[in-house]
């Protein structure tokens, strides 16, 4: 084995690379021809739009106030003036132009204490008088008539804080009713049940436009002759039983969560049904529930425009009043409806993924 | 000492349970009888002060406007009650189509999320976000708005191929002519569907008894369609279509929907799709990794794992939301009343201002979409136990 040289194999090729950019790109555009065409073609399709978009809603656009030069830009380019003329209108309806600044920080307070709400540091008793003085607060600065502010009437709230007020109240009222209603379907009198399943099941048959009719016309005739509530007081009212419905079977999905042998063992010690129910069932129901409750926020949110068809001017009935009245500034319309549709879209897509980070935060426990 | 057993404890004592609870029920059931009787007392009492009739019998009377879209014969002359009937059916048109083509919009986004493409995947995912994220009213009112402004009129219609017209009249569609032909194309058809039936059960039997596989898909499809041109062919081969011709200020001929209905169709089928998405996606993810590599080693394709594992463990975790979402559409339908789709919605709304019964109208609403919810949900709970698992 003489001159037995050591000779190298040549080296084998390196492995494919799997990470960074090009392979990803690889992957997940261009894995093959049915893949890259489809790439392609929705890549051109949505470039095409993307670009007629831009032109018409930034190129040519018209973002001064001025209804001439939108009329001139009208079928080209977006006229972005007219939110800026009729901002406040469309934000604080049809409130006293010289009082907004109620509505406002009214609002702040209110989706300030929101905020707070969601922050798990928070959940501690204090939030309920919290809550109670920030609605206090809220309803002195949007109705007036104490410390020198003046009246406002209710039918004259409107816009972004009518929205606001409305989801989040109907909210805090529905909350309690909900659990109540929850238990009650779970409960073991038969009278109580069937009572609950029949205000579920009724409520969750119906469109919340019918409930809302009749808190505008039937409730009127609910109560003593000669006795008309408030409309913003009824309209408060039917969102709430309709939500509260939904919530309630949130909540019981809640409590048919919670196994049976933490009831049992809570009656072997002892504990009455309402402390079984407040000590151990409803803190470990409510908390798997969250992301549910968030939800069901977001729906009643999205609901709350449907007032404007009682003739409450949220959000939506707002735009209308803005721009229905006014002929130079009514072709804009779509222009107003993007604009709070963006709105609607923030707020609702925020309390989405918050739902979904509580979720994770809720089920932490059972995920290692 | 003989054991004595522990006195019975006795019945009518407030350390009874049962008696306790027979009180609470009793409270309950009192306090809420008390308060329906005062509603309905102080109801009376000011419809009596206010001069309110109250009854149905309106429902008898002349209705007196007219609607405008109907599937029966109506006019203004018409009692309510068929004003009535047709606004009932307007509801369940537009909820019918609605749910049709959500559920396949919806099926192919929530499928899309799965692909292997990243731009499908991207786009699938924004569509839910965006559309889910924005109330269905506002959605209607725009689609409205596009149908009822910003089209062109009539005289100047977007025409596609010169058979579909698209104006602010709506969209113009060809029909073909209702003929002997098409009634033996349909009875064709319905015997094919027959014949494809028996075929099913055929070849099932067969695969259970022998182990061959036989298409289970293509091969119905081709009787049916073989049944169906058999009985046009029968009927002569009728290809007369009713075509719509612009004719100035007019459509003549062919089909028609309305703006209204076509932005209340519009809008409800993006919302509702949007959420049917996400349905079907949970629903495909649910399934676990395992049951997709049992279906591969035992020599399943990929068509076969999905079509005979993976969809049918989906679907039980499908159909009951998917359900609720078909209820949250027909209910979300009662929105046409903002865009003025005649719906029983907006009915009920135009004979409460005429008639001023508050009760009656209302009441009647309620009623409708109560049976159409409790009939949807009857009939899905019976798909839902066939699809559910058999424990034995």
């Amino acid at each position: 084995m003489a001159g037995s040289i050591f000779q190298p194999i040549p080296a084998r090729p390196s492995p494919v690379k799997t990470e960074g950019l090009l392979p990803w790109l690889r992957a997940n555009l261009f894995g093959n021809w049915v893949n890259s065409m489809v790439t392609v073609l929705i890549a051109v399709a949505l470039g095409y739009a993307a670009s007629g978009f831009l032109t018409w809603g930034l190129v040519n656009a018209v973002f001064a106030p001025n209804a001439d030069q939108c009329q001139a830009a009208r079928g080209s380019g977006a006229c972005w003036g007219v939110i800026a003329e009729k901002f406040r209108v469309i934000i604080f309806g049809r409130y006293p132009y010289e009082e907004h600044w109620r509505p406002e920080i009214g609002t702040i307070l209110l989706l300030g204490l929101l905020i707070l709400s969601c922050i798990r540091r928070f959940w501690k008793p204090w939030l309920v008088p919290a809550w109670i003085g920030v609605l206090f607060a809220f309803f002195t600065l949007m109705a007036g008539g104490k410390l020198g502010l003046s009246e406002v009437p209710s039918d004259q709230w409107g816009g972004l804080p009518l929205t606001i007020m409305l989801a989040t109240l109907s909210i805090v009222f529905a909350y309690p009713l909900a659990i109540l209603v929850a238990l009650g379907r779970q409960s073991a009198l038969p009278a109580i049940r069937s009572l609950c399943v029949i205000y579920v099941e009724l409520i969750r048959g119906v469109p919340l436009i019918s409930v809302l009719f009749m808190a505008s016309f039937m409730f009127p005739l609910f109560l003593p002759v000669g006795k008309s509530p408030d409309v913003l007081l009824r309209v408060l009212v039917g969102i709430t039983l309709f939500s509260a419905a939904y919530l309630a079977e949130v909540v019981r999905g809640g409590l048919q969560a919670i196994p049976n042998g933490q009831v049992e063992s809570a009656q072997s010690l002892g504990l009455t049904y309402w402390q079984t129910q407040r000590k151990i069932v409803l803190p470990q129901a409510l908390a798997m529930v969250v992301p549910g409750i968030v939800n069901s926020f977001i729906a009643i949110f999205k609901d709350t425009s449907l007032v404007t068809i009682v003739s409450l001017y949220e959000l939506t009935g707002a735009l209308g009043l803005a721009l229905n009245s006014e002929a130079d500034w009514r072709p804009f319309k779509i222009e107003g409806y993007l604009f709070i549709t963006l709105i609607y879209f923030v707020f609702c897509f925020a309390m989405s993924r918050y739902s979904l980070w509580i979720e994770h935060q809720v089920s932490r426990s059972k995920t290692r | 000492m003989a054991e004595r057993a522990p006195p019975r404890k006795r019945a009518w004592s407030w350390r009874s349970q049962a008696f306790r609870g027979l009180i609470y029920q009793i409270v309950a059931v009192a306090l809420i009888a008390f308060g329906v009787w005062y509603l309905v007392n102080s109801t009376l009492a000011n419809m009596a002060a206010r001069g309110i009739q109250s009854g149905f019998g309106f429902l008898l009377q002349p209705a007196g406007f007219d609607i405008g879209e109907s599937l029966i014969p109506y006019d203004a002359l018409d009692p309510y009650w068929k004003a009535y009937a047709v606004g009932v059916l307007n509801t369940l048109r537009v909820a019918a189509v609605g749910i049709i083509f959500a559920t396949l919009l919806g099926t192919v986004l929530g499928i899309g999320r799965f692909s292997g493409n990243a731009i499908v995947r991207g786009l699938c995912y924004a569509y839910v976000e965006l559309f889910r994220n924005v109330p269905v009213l506002l959605q209607l009112l725009m689609w409205y708005l596009l149908f009822a402004d910003m089209l062109p009129p009539i005289t100047e219609a977007l025409s596609l191929g010169g058979v579909l017209f698209l104006s602010k009249n709506g969209l113009s569609f060809p029909v073909p002519v209702w003929g002997p032909g098409v009634g033996l194309a349909l009875l064709g058809a319905l015997a094919g569907m027959v014949a494809a039936w028996l075929y099913r059960r055929w070849a099932i039997a067969r695969f259970e008894a022998t182990g061959q596989i036989r298409s289970l898909f293509w091969v119905p499809m081709v009787i049916v369609i073989a049944g169906a041109l058999l009985g046009w062919i029968a009927g002569g081969a009728p290809s007369t279509w009713n075509v719509p011709r612009p004719d100035g200020f007019i459509m003549h001929g062919g089909a028609s929907a309305t703006p209204e209905f076509l932005a209340v169709l519009l809008g409800l089928v993006l919302y509702t799709a949007a959420f049917i998405a996400e349905v079907v996606r949970s629903g495909i993810a649910s399934v676990v990794r395992g049951q997709v590599e049992a279906a591969s080693s035992l020599g399943l394709s990929k068509d076969q794992a999905m079509r005979l594992v993976i969809l049918p463990q989906a679907l039980r975790v499908i159909i009951p939301p998917v359900t609720s979402q078909y209820l949250n559409l027909t209910k979300n339908s009662s929105l046409a009343v903002a865009v003025g789709y005649p719906d029983v919605v907006s009915i009920a709304n135009t004979s409460l201002n005429q008639t001023g019964r508050a009760v009656e109208c209302i009441a009647l609403i309620m009623a409708v979409y109560l049976t159409t919810s409790l009939a949807t949900s009857a009939f899905m709970n019976w798909y839902n136990r066939r699809a559910a698992i058999k424990e034995r």
